[in-house]
């Protein structure tokens, strides 16, 4: 019988959405909430959502113990001192935020509202294999870390993870790493990200390796570039090392990882 | 005329880029013509493209010129490239917002903002090149911070990010608060 019922909630965002529905929904002034009202129904909505089996965000049982809290402060009587010193109202933390959190979410309205690109208005595509190419050597765009991160995590994936621990004696150092990169860098010019992380190299390994290209990189002794989206990483190397940077590199002789 | 041909120019250039193209960049590529003059032509190309009853506009969006289809259009062409085109859900363009107005801001703040978490929100957005990581803020823990990239100005079909609108021009758009303007019950009258 009770299947029978259906209880349509729409999804909140989270807490603070939950809340400014229960405002609206009420009518009731955001600068003078109601604090129990408000607060019996927000536990009711909880409750809903337990009956139903669905997981609670801690983000709600956090907004809930506040709402309790506020409520609790509000039943204590005001001592005198306090009375002088003119306590705030323990709702107007949470006003604030009410308040600022709606600004924001208008302000999504209103970013959606707005002609996009691909939904509202068009522009040409250019996925030509000739002005593809074109663009290729023309300007490669820079990379942007996250690029960088993403691509070592796919390497690192495809390195399965030993289950023993082998204890070596000595790793290669990142200095050494990077003399290897950069003499690979001087004789071909260009190296793919990929092509540095070869099969069968072992986790310390790939990891130094990447280390020693965030060095590089630092250094500005390397350029790594993307020509298109999603596509092959390029390290290319700028120029010889000028003497500033040569003094950065022994630096970097005393790390180790091994 | 040669400001006439100059328009012509700067048109076929635009026509021909994949990205709005920049005052600065047609300045270099346009290095026989003054700076003041290629603004002005484009001014007028802005102004020709929306006079006439066509199908493209001269739009300016992430700080450069870029043609595009009429908005009015968008029906048709959809039929032409049968996709549904991009949808965002409400916590993406949240998390967008907050960060357009607030940026340069770490994932703590986004948090605290919109009271939920984020972190896979933040993610998403960093996959569709619309947020950048700017660096470290330089308190414990290093937090990364977050701003918006070219591409959300694109996509989001914004000049730059003047020109969104402010908060409070937001504010204004929204129905008033039917107890803002309730005036304050009179007891000190009654108390004296």
């Amino acid at each position: 019988m009770e299947d029978a019922y259906r209880v349509q909630i729409s999804e909140f965002e989270g807490p603070l959405d939950l809340l400014l529905h229960l405002i609206k929904k009420n009518e009731v002034d955001i600068y003078n909430i109601p604090i129990a009202a408000i607060t019996r129904q927000y536990l009711e909505y909880m409750d809903l959502l337990k009956e139903l089996n669905l997981d609670i965000a801690g983000e709600f049982l956090v907004m809930a113990a506040t709402l309790l809290q506020i409520k609790s402060r509000m039943l204590l009587p005001v001592t005198q001192e306090e009375d002088d010193a003119e306590v705030e109202d323990p709702r107007a933390e949470l006003v604030r935020r009410l308040l600022e959190y709606q600004r924001y979410r208008d302000a999504s309205y209103l970013l959606s509202s707005r002609n996009l690109l691909g939904r509202d208005v068009f522009a040409r595509k250019f996925d030509s294999p000739e002005f593809a190419d074109l663009e290729q050597k023309e300007e490669p765009a820079d990379v942007e870390l996250f690029e960088l991160i993403e691509a070592f995590q796919r390497v690192l994936a495809r390195v399965s993870v030993d289950t023993f621990h082998d204890v070596v004696a000595d790793g290669i150092s990142i200095a050494d790493r990077i003399s290897e990169v950069l003499s690979l860098l001087h004789a071909e010019k260009t190296v793919c990200f990929d092509a540095l992380f070869s099969d069968g190299m072992t986790r310390d390994l790939l990891v130094v390796t990447f280390l020693s290209i965030l060095e590089l990189c630092k250094l500005k002794l390397i350029k790594i570039t993307q020509a298109e989206s999603l596509g092959s990483i390029w390290l290319t190397s700028t120029s010889q090392p000028d003497d500033e940077s040569e003094a950065n590199l022994q630096e970097t002789e005393g790390l180790v990882v091994g | 005329m040669s400001g006439k041909s100059l328009r012509a120019i700067i048109e076929s250039l635009i026509f021909v880029h994949d990205q709005p193209l920049t005052l600065d960049r047609l300045a270099l590529i346009l290095e026989e013509y003054e700076r003041a003059d290629i603004r002005a032509a484009l001014e007028e190309l802005v102004e020709e493209y929306s006079a006439g009853e066509r199908g493209i506009v001269l739009a300016q969006v992430a700080g450069g010129y870029q043609l595009r289809s009429r908005p009015e259009h968008a029906d048709y062409i959809r039929r032409l490239t049968k996709s549904k085109g991009v949808k965002f859900s409400q916590s993406a363009l949240e998390t967008l917002a907050i960060i357009a107005y607030r940026q340069p801001v770490t994932r703590a703040e986004v948090e605290y903002l919109r009271g939920v978490d984020s972190g896979g929100v933040l993610k998403s957005l960093l996959e569709k090149k619309l947020l950048r990581i700017l660096g470290k803020k330089d308190v414990p823990g290093k937090p990364l911070i977050y701003g918006t990239s070219r591409e959300f100005l694109e996509l989001f079909s914004l000049k730059d990010l003047g020109s969104l609108p402010t908060l409070k021009e937001i504010q204004e758009l929204v129905p008033p608060d039917p107890f803002a303007d309730q005036p304050e019950l009179p007891l000190e009258v009654v108390e004296a």
